[in-house]
């Protein structure tokens, strides 16, 4: 009893870091320029596709590959800033709904057309595997994804709090008109954020490949996941997210094990309707 | 070339309403210069025309003789005039030093370096102990020096600051006096957007005065004050006509 109860946390803790990555990504998008990207979880579907192209057609490892196609994946989130969402900065907020959610809608029909609606399995990689730590099995696949999230959200924090430019996001997301004051261009903060943004979705993507199913939808669940986990750490709370990922992993595997699995996800989004309720503005939000 | 400022027949409208008419003064390198003129005259947009939120409908803001009319302020910042805000806009959720960090960056790009400039201009805007307080916990009046410090950090030659005095108490006022003589020492051009006179009055080199959107009267602190269609904008014609049949 002891050693399962003991197993469900630590692969809820494990998936939580990976949640927390895919939410950072939004909430940073949010926080930098006060539009909600509904199209998140697609770009997470992309990242995973590329992983599993460059390993069929390529033979590449996600581990390898994993640093391609972050940068590919930053590209991607730039070229999206200056084609859909530059224009409507500006615009009613309904208005930026329909943007990102025609993204979503958009991004999914593309991946349907081009791959089908199959789901696809990368075979075996570098991470594949269990250890067994101190009686508990864990799979290696997990395990390297929730380090690899660990490792990336620690970059993130050290580049906003310690560098020029990450500093100079943080000055945006709180007063973008002071911020101008400062000799920061809002414009290419902007961009940046959903290069940043996007990149370390697509890092998420290509941990996830390592033990996922990918196929066109596989982006909503997580979405949804990261909605929760954002609206939970407090909106724009990179700090935040990350705890908030946790909490929303271990919720959800331990409410799996203690009444049914396939209920687990009912018990996320009661945790979500809990967070409106109580605390509208989050755990760690202003 | 001593002028380090030119506002050339600036012109400015809201649809139908002119709000700077042909509007045209130079700022002398070192000066301080006082924008002053009653309520509705027309200083803050010709200070935003100047800071480039808006662009001039007409005429040209030339800045060491570059044409800055059509530049942003992020544009402008980076050229070296720094800037405040009507109603203070810090950042209210990071440290006094922080805030001060992201005006230094601009010209300090290593954090260790920023770090340094921002601790030595906190030091003469006396926040030396407060380094590591959030900008939120501190007064108004000292929110409103951690913005000119803020603005200095960022290495200007040019400093804007409007309505830097509204709403300080005499004690505030004199100190935010001794902090501008003090800019203007180490080099600083100063261009105050004040309605208060008697915050500007005793330091300015020179005042432009402002009336329901033109320039009525240019000169010395001395020469503004008795000049008539500055007191008749001020106090009105009645108040006009009284003091011209005693003096009469």
């Amino acid at each position: 009893m002891e050693g399962v109860l003991a197993q469900t946390l630590a692969s809820g803790l494990l998936i939580g870091f990976v949640y927390a990555l895919v939410a950072v990504g939004l909430t940073m998008i949010f926080g930098v320029m006060d539009i909600v990207n509904f199209a998140h979880g697609e770009y997470l579907m992309i990242s995973m596709y590329f992983s599993y192209w460059f390993f069929i057609l390529f033979g590449m490892d996600p581990l390898y590959s994993l640093p391609a196609i972050t940068l590919i994946m930053f590209g991607i989130g730039i070229i999206t800033y200056y084609i859909a969402i530059r224009p409507i900065i500006n615009a009613p907020m309904l208005s930026q709904i329909f943007v990102t959610f025609g993204l979503l809608i958009f991004l999914r029909g593309v991946a349907q057309f081009l791959w089908k609606v199959d789901y696809r399995m990368i075979p075996e990689t570098l991470a594949s595997g269990n250890i067994n730590l101190a009686g508990i099995y864990i799979g290696r696949p997990q395990l390297v994804a929730a380090v690899g999230a660990i490792l990336c959200y620690g970059v993130i924090l050290w580049f906003l709090k310690n560098t020029k430019t990450g500093m100079a996001l943080e000055a945006v997301a709180e007063d973008k008109e002071a911020a101008r004051l400062m000799g920061i261009n809002s414009n290419r903060m902007f961009a940046l954020s959903w290069g940043i943004g996007i990149a370390t979705v697509g890092i998420a993507g290509v941990l996830l490949s390592t033990f996922f199913y990918v196929f066109p939808e596989v982006g909503g669940a997580f979405c949804l996941i990261a909605f929760v986990v954002v609206a939970l750490g407090g909106f724009g709370s990179v700090v935040g997210a990350f705890l908030a990922g946790i909490i929303v992993g271990l919720v959800e595997v331990v409410s799996g094990y203690l009444i049914d699995p396939s209920f687990k996800f009912m018990f996320v989004l009661a945790l979500y309707l809990a967070v409106v309720f109580i605390r509208p503005q989050g755990l760690m939000g202003k | 070339m001593n002028e380090i400022l030119v506002i050339d027949n600036v012109t400015k409208r809201f649809g139908g309403l002119i709000a700077n008419s042909n509007i045209s003064f130079a700022v002398e390198r070192g000066k301080i210069i006082g924008l002053i003129g009653p309520n509705g005259a027309g200083k803050t947009t010709l200070f935003n025309c100047i800071s480039c939120y808006y662009s001039a409908d007409g005429g040209k803001i030339l800045y060491e003789g570059k044409d800055i009319t059509r530049e942003t302020p992020d544009g402008i910042c980076r050229m070296g005039i720094g800037q405040t805000f009507q109603i203070v806009r810090i950042f209210r959720e990071m440290t006094v030093l922080e805030n001060i960090m992201i005006g230094a960056f601009l010209r300090n790009p290593g954090r260790k370096k920023a770090e340094e400039k921002a601790s030595e201009v906190a030091a003469l805007f006396g926040f030396s102990e407060k380094l590591d307080l959030k900008a939120s916990s501190l007064t108004i009046s000292e929110q409103k020096r951690l913005e000119v410090a803020r603005a200095m950090a960022t290495g200007p030659k040019v400093l804007l600051l409007d309505e830097m005095m509204a709403g300080l108490n005499i004690h505030e006022i004199r100190e935010a006096i001794d902090l501008v003589l003090k800019l203007r020492e180490s080099g600083i051009t100063l261009i105050l957007v004040e309605h208060v006179m008697e915050g500007v009055m005793p330091i300015a080199d020179k005042v432009v005065v402002l009336d329901d959107g033109e320039k009525i009267a240019e000169g010395t602190p001395d020469e503004v004050v008795y000049n008539d269609r500055v007191i008749q904008a001020y106090f009105g014609d009645k108040y006009h006509a009284k003091r011209r049949k005693n003096t009469a």
